[in-house]
């Protein structure tokens, strides 16, 4: 079941946290502090370059976005399996497309590396499956038009959260973690080419979702 | 997956999230997502995950002349869009967003054709690895029993349907993994409406349904 996985309580929110110290050894809790705070003036700044651009056409914005994000994209792309020219060539699609829609963006939904993220993603469905990326509908909006700040705070830091959890999951964990995103490769494919049986890389996909959930449902006061 | 279940699988959801299913599954997903807040709230969740992984990717160096190039291409493009003040209204009908983008309208966009004692069909056009059509069943009317070679995802937009003790309304889902043979019932009364996506052919037990299926393409 969903709600057993990495699912939030509710809907239109992400997770709320609880237990996750117990998960953390003590090394890596104390660590995380300074993650935390980093990552999250980072997002402030994206977040700002964004307002910026769809308000101003601000190209200094876009600037600073395309430094820390382009290379990033590019990589993703590359691996992928584009090959190095056409992981250029659909970044520089990537950041356009950021340009053009930076007024979809809304923080209080998802983290700017997030939304980066999902337009690379449908880049890449669009060029290696040549086919279209059905998308939901979109919820319908509720009173506010603009997301209030608050909630955009509290986003940033679950997406924190999550972020750090990543960044301590053991080893094979993490890798194929990384490989299911990032390989345009299937379980099976995943197993033939890591030589471990399917069941064994299911179940281990499982287990670090179910380790970033656990670190997701920690308490906000905790960190 | 040997179970049935009412919501999206973690697999089909990450998979979905990471963009790696052929483009019927994906539209399935995105149908179910617009009427599930949870699997909504999941993909997000696994949305994020994909951030925070590109976030962490070593950086890969870039043609010289790449920041010129992206500059000189925003500087002709035609946004960026300032939003909406006013909320876009949202479409209501039986058939959800996505899948009216395929249909090319509501229910009543949709070109039926026979397959079957009560049932009708429509296919939608979708790339390859799996296929993706919309089932009319008459109330009351069973599917014939099928077993499948691939995966089957079942989403039902209105009306419902049973499949032994499990029942199926607006919104649910049904997986049914490879080898599994079933037998959907549409429930009496109101005509049951899914959206269904196979990534291999069905194979029905029956002679008939087998030597109709090439022709009902399922």
């Amino acid at each position: 079941m969903l709600t057993e996985t990495l699912m939030p309580e509710k809907a239109g929110a992400l997770p709320r946290m609880a237990g996750y110290a117990a998960l953390m050894p003590g090394g890596a809790l104390a660590r995380r502090k300074v993650i935390v705070s980093v990552d999250q003036d980072d997002e402030a700044r994206w977040v700002e370059c964004l307002k910026k651009i769809s308000e101003a056409r601000d190209q200094a914005a876009f600037t600073a976005l395309f430094r820390h994000f382009a290379p990033r994209v590019k990589s993703f792309l590359a691996r992928s399996g584009t090959g190095e020219a056409l992981a250029e060539e659909c970044m520089q699609d990537v950041m356009a497309t950021v340009w053009i829609k930076a007024y979809m963006f809304d923080p209080s939904r998802a983290s700017v590396a997030t939304w980066v993220f999902t337009i690379a993603r449908n880049r890449k469905i669009d060029m290696l499956r040549r086919q279209r990326r059905p998308e939901p509908e979109d919820l319908p909006w509720g009173p506010e038009a603009e997301p209030g700040p608050a909630e955009a705070l509290a986003f940033r830091q679950e997406a924190a959260r999550l972020g750090t959890a990543l960044q301590t999951l053991p080893p094979p964990q993490r890798e194929l973690i990384e490989r299911a995103f990032f390989g345009d490769l299937s379980h099976g494919e995943i197993a033939r080419e890591t030589g471990l049986p399917l069941g064994t890389i299911k179940s281990r996909i499982r287990l670090a979702l179910d380790r970033l959930r656990h670190a997701m449902k920690s308490p906000p006061d905790q960190t | 997956m040997t179970s049935l279940t009412h919501h999206l699988t973690e697999d089909l959801l990450m998979a979905y999230a990471a963009g790696n299913l052929p483009e019927a599954f994906s539209l399935v997903v995105a149908t179910h997502i617009s009427l599930c807040d949870d699997c909504r709230a999941a993909l997000a969740a696994l949305e994020c995950v994909g951030g925070n992984l590109l976030e962490e990717c070593a950086p890969s160096p870039l043609a010289d002349d790449a920041l010129a190039r992206a500059l000189a291409r925003i500087a002709d493009a035609p946004g960026p869009i300032a939003r909406p003040a006013i909320p876009a209204p949202v479409r209501r009908g039986v058939l959800p967003a996505p899948l009216q983008g395929y249909v090319g309208g509501d229910l009543e966009a949709v070109r039926w054709r026979p397959a079957g004692p009560g049932v009708r069909q429509a296919i939608l056009p979708v790339g390859d690895g799996a296929t993706a059509r919309l089932l009319h069943i008459r109330g009351g009317q069973s599917v014939p029993d099928h077993g499948h070679r691939g995966m089957e995802l079942t989403l039902v937009l209105q009306g419902a349907f049973r499949d032994g003790a499990a029942r199926f309304a607006r919104g649910d889902i049904e997986i049914v993994a490879e080898e599994v043979e079933h037998c959907p019932v549409a429930e009496e009364g109101e005509d049951c409406i899914c959206l269904a996506a196979t990534d291999a052919p069905l194979r029905f037990r029956g002679m008939l349904p087998r030597l109709a299926q090439p022709f009902l393409q399922i």
